[in-house]
């Protein structure tokens, strides 16, 4: 903040934004360290824009700014429930409302990498607790006595000798012309009233009487209906059209050729507008279209891994990670472990399709949808359509689930270019089919681990993977391996292994690819945990026992014994069908316990599953818990039931009558723990789901002697 | 030809949540449609368009139907019963559940599962675990709260008895 030169425009934006309150924010300095906590005052003084994510009025009601999309993994209450723990105020008190993407404002935005609570909780503990001491500030000046007589509880401010005490609203004019506290004293853990407490979400009631507002329910006067044919190979182009059915469907408005962005390329289509969704159903149904296939190669599934397994074989690849010598090891050893493992290609399936709605009006473009990263979004399509950014304005609604898809800017940008070309708010909808078939998806790969076992211990562990790299698609550099080969695999494995080496063996195909929850993780894991099984198993040793020998952590230890503890693994007998893993993800371990059976009838089930989180400091122990209940759903489906495949460069499955989803008669059992500790605060959406594969096909491996080395696998008939 | 016909729009009366209603629209359109666009209660959720994930679950005549393949001049004369009218104040037994344990993650698939539970739990005050596998293995859940479900189920069914006691 060393220009404090007032701008006339920013004040006017200040002013209109805040009215007559205590408006707090933080305010982000570029090139700074850490986050400042300033009021509206200082922020026009300085001519600064600042983050408005708090605001009290004089009324009382607080209102608080999320910065995050709630996708269902609980921002709308964690959010909250960190501000009013440090202002002292009742939950039901505080509103929450959802802020329009602008990363000027709110700094990143991007809802994902588990990243809500980690990336910004001492921001938001410290702007609740400077509201709450610039309110006490504002009170003892009142009352002419010294602040440290004074507390706050419950939206009010009390003076401790007298009881007198003033309601927050009653305080907000004074407060408002305080300077700004800097160094504010947080509450200890063990006061807290809110945090760390399972308390109940805001928005589940929303949720049980239909009127939480996803994207596809959001409507505006005036709005018409698209729904697009795109080239179904995910980058070919348009050759021509036959509209002449289309036209005839009453209610159809206009048919025309459309493009979307995806990554650096164009993905042409036919656009269809009309009156109704039904009608733009139908007149997309309706349309015959030829494409132009060209320039690409056309894969399918079957040749994609055939050439990551040929490359596995012939390639060292480029090095992540190498310490000590694992390739002259392993060139030596007279025995060793040289596996390959298999994981799909997966599709994110979020029960609310894609869909957006734009409004391209006087070189103004406003969008409402289900976004993760309304931010890129205003980026990607400034850039491309050649407007300012701040004439990009993007609200975000409810998402129907997200899982990484929808933090990209393809639907968005469509959208814009067809309310551009038709000069209409339209609402761009997606079928299931379309959501299905059109990518990106989470890249298949294949990995090739191997390993030397000396004196049950580890001796070398040599790993490499070829798959898509999602970094690619998004412009990172191609010739050097970055964190994707290592995702999943816990650090000090690197301090209990000797021998060590990481690598990515470089991999291309034309098919878009992007993160899927817990993205590479979700993959390493099932690979890098099935393979320390193996490794425990050659050298003799229980699993878990092995891996803590090569764990020197003790923060992984008391995980690891709380795991052995509430699955009974100590007592249990080899060959009951005990199977367990450990991944990190997202600054966040989770391991899991898996005890299978077969049944009367032969058939593999799954008994029950226990799983230990441990993501440091957290807010609500319920959403963690929620969190990992549902990644371990996800899990069990990639792992036994559904894959995207490819034929001749076309995804094969277009719906859920063939791309089969868990549902509530697969689901077994399920327990988790949160472990308790001060630790900085980890990930919760993402990372209870990597270490469920192998774990259950480590449980498998323990009942049948059989080891499940290519997802995913169809449980009736291991 | 073909289409023109089909696509004729005709006058369709339904009773949705209590209140009688015309819509002017195609008959062939359906019933999802019909309520999202044309009446305007957004609750009932697009899915898949098949009948393969239930999110579009909606009561016609107190049975579970999917909206999605139910053509709303099935709907004419008869009555419909939506998410938005299943309770006068967010207070079904099964809302309640809902709320009491936090089922919904993303929330987009629970219009669905409630419809199909409280159908589920008309017909069978005190349903198993059995039960409920079967009643509810048309609705995906997508963010996996299938363990909440059930045991808001459960506890549902509980309320339920209790409340018949009381009376």
């Amino acid at each position: 903040m060393n220009t404090p030169t007032v701008s006339r425009r920013n004040f006017l934006k200040a002013s209109s934004l805040t009215g007559l309150a205590l408006s707090l924010g933080i305010y982000i300095p570029t090139n700074a360290e850490e986050a400042e906590i300033i009021n509206a005052a200082e922020a026009d003084s300085f001519g600064v824009e600042m983050n408005a994510w708090i605001h009290i009025e004089p009324s009382g009601k607080v209102t608080i700014f999320s910065h995050r999309a709630e996708m269902g993994q609980g921002v709308y209450q964690a959010i909250p429930q960190m501000v009013a723990e440090e202002l002292e105020v009742d939950l039901d008190k505080v509103n929450i409302v959802f802020a329009k993407g602008d990363n000027k404002k709110y700094g990143n935005q991007v809802t994902g990498g588990s990243s809500t609570v980690r990336g910004s909780y001492k921001n938001l503990l410290t702007l609740g607790a400077t509201a709450r001491q610039l309110l006490i500030q504002a009170a003892a000046t009142k009352w002419n006595v010294p602040s440290s007589d004074c507390y706050a509880e419950a939206g009010q401010v009390i003076h401790r000798p007298t009881a007198k005490r003033l309601h927050y609203g009653e305080l907000v004019a004074d407060a408002m012309k305080l300077e700004t506290p800097k160094n504010v004293t947080l509450k200890k853990r063990s006061d807290y009233k809110l945090v760390g407490k399972p308390l109940l979400r805001q928005d589940t009631k929303l949720k049980t009487n239909g009127t939480a507002t996803f994207g596809l329910d959001k409507e505006i006067p005036g709005m018409l209906y698209a729904t697009v044919e795109r080239n179904p190979r995910l980058r070919g182009k348009v050759k021509n059209f036959d509209d002449s059915a289309t036209r005839k469907i009453p209610g159809v408005k206009h048919v025309f050729k459309t493009k979307m962005l995806v990554f650096n390329t164009y993905r042409e289509g036919v656009a269809v507008v009309a009156t109704s969704t039904w009608a733009a159903l139908q007149g997309k149904k309706a349309l015959k279209v030829e494409w132009d296939d060209s320039g690409f190669e056309h894969l399918s599934t079957d040749e994609i891994f055939k050439r990551q397994q040929q490359a596995l074989q012939t390639q060292e690849g480029l090095s992540f990670k190498q310490q000590g010598d694992a390739s002259a090891v392993i060139s030596q050893a007279t025995k060793k472990l040289d596996v390959v493992y298999e994981t799909p290609y997966q599709y994110h399936a979020c029960m609310e399709p894609l869909n957006c709605i734009a409004h391209y009006q006087d070189d103004k473009l406003e969008i409402w949808g289900p976004i993760q990263a309304p931010e890129w979004v205003q980026d990607a399509i400034s850039k491309e359509m050649g407007l300012d950014r701040e004439k990009v304005i993007v609200h975000m609604t409810f998402l129907g689930g997200g899982f990484g898809r929808k933090a990209f800017m393809d639907y968005p940008h469509e959208a814009a270019v067809i309310s551009k070309e038709i000069k209409a708010p339209v609402q761009v909808v997606w079928t299931r089919e379309d959501d299905a078939t059109q990518g990106p998806y989470r890249p298949g790969i294949s990995y090739r681990c191997e390993g030397v076992v000396e004196n049950g211990k580890i001796n070398a562990f040599k790993l490499r993977m070829a798959g898509q790299n999602n970094d690619h698609w998004r412009g990172g550099p191609k010739d050097k391996a970055n964190r994707s080969t290592s995702e999943g695999f816990l650090k000090p494995y690197a301090d209990g292994i000797k021998n060590l080496s990481i690598a990515d063996v470089p991999f291309e195909t034309p098919i878009p690819t992007m993160w899927w929850r817990s993205v590479y993780a979700s993959t390493n894991g099932f690979a890098y945990e099935s393979f320390m099984d193996e490794l425990a198993h050659e050298a003799g040793k229980d699993p878990m026992t092995f891996r803590r020998e090569h764990l020197p952590d003790e923060r992984l230890h008391r995980q690891l014994d709380k795991l052995a503890d509430v699955s009974g693994w100590k007592t249990r007998k080899p060959g009951e069908g005990y199977g367990m893993a450990i991944t990190e993800c997202f600054a966040s371990t989770v391991g899991h316990v898996v005890k299978v059976s077969k049944g009367q009838d032969g058939k593999l089930k799954i008994d029950h599953v226990w799983a230990v989180m441990d993501c440091g400091w957290y807010v609500n122990p319920d959403t963690i818990k929620a969190q990992v209940e549902g990644s371990i759903v996800m899990a069990l489906g990639a792992a036994t039931q559904h894959q995207v495949t490819f034929k001749d460069g076309v995804p094969v499955d277009k719906n859920f009558y063939s791309y089969q989803l868990p549902r509530i008669n697969d689901i077994p059992p399920i327990d988790v723990y949160v472990m308790d500790n001060d630790e900085p605060a980890g990930g919760v959406g993402e990372p209870g789901l990597p270490a469920f594969a192998p774990a259950l096909a480590n449980a498998i491996f323990d009942l049948t002697g059989k080891r499940i080395r290519k997802l995913p696998f169809n449980l009736a008939t291991v | 030809m073909a289409l023109q016909r089909i696509n004729a729009m005709a006058i369709i009366k339904l009773t949705i949540n209590g209140n009688e209603q015309s819509i002017d629209v195609d008959p062939q359109m359906p019933l999802l449609w019909a309520i999202r666009d044309v009446v305007g209660l957004k609750g009932t959720k697009y899915g898949c368009g098949v009948a393969q994930c239930g999110a579009c679950t909606l009561h016609l005549n107190g049975e579970a139907v999917r909206s999605c393949v139910t053509k709303v001049s099935r709907a004419a004369g008869q009555k419909v019963v939506t998410i938005e009218g299943l309770s006068q104040n967010n207070d079904h037994p099964l809302q309640q559940a809902w709320q009491q344990i936090d089922v919904p993650q993303c929330g987009y698939c629970h219009s669905g599962q409630i419809m199909s539970a409280a159908v589920l739990l008309r017909e069978n005050p005190n349903p198993t675990d059995a039960d409920i596998d079967v009643a509810m293995a048309g609705n995906i859940c997508r963010c996996g709260t299938y363990p909440r479900i059930r045991k808001a189920i459960h506890l549902a069914a509980g309320a339920e008895q209790k409340v018949g006691k009381n009376e």
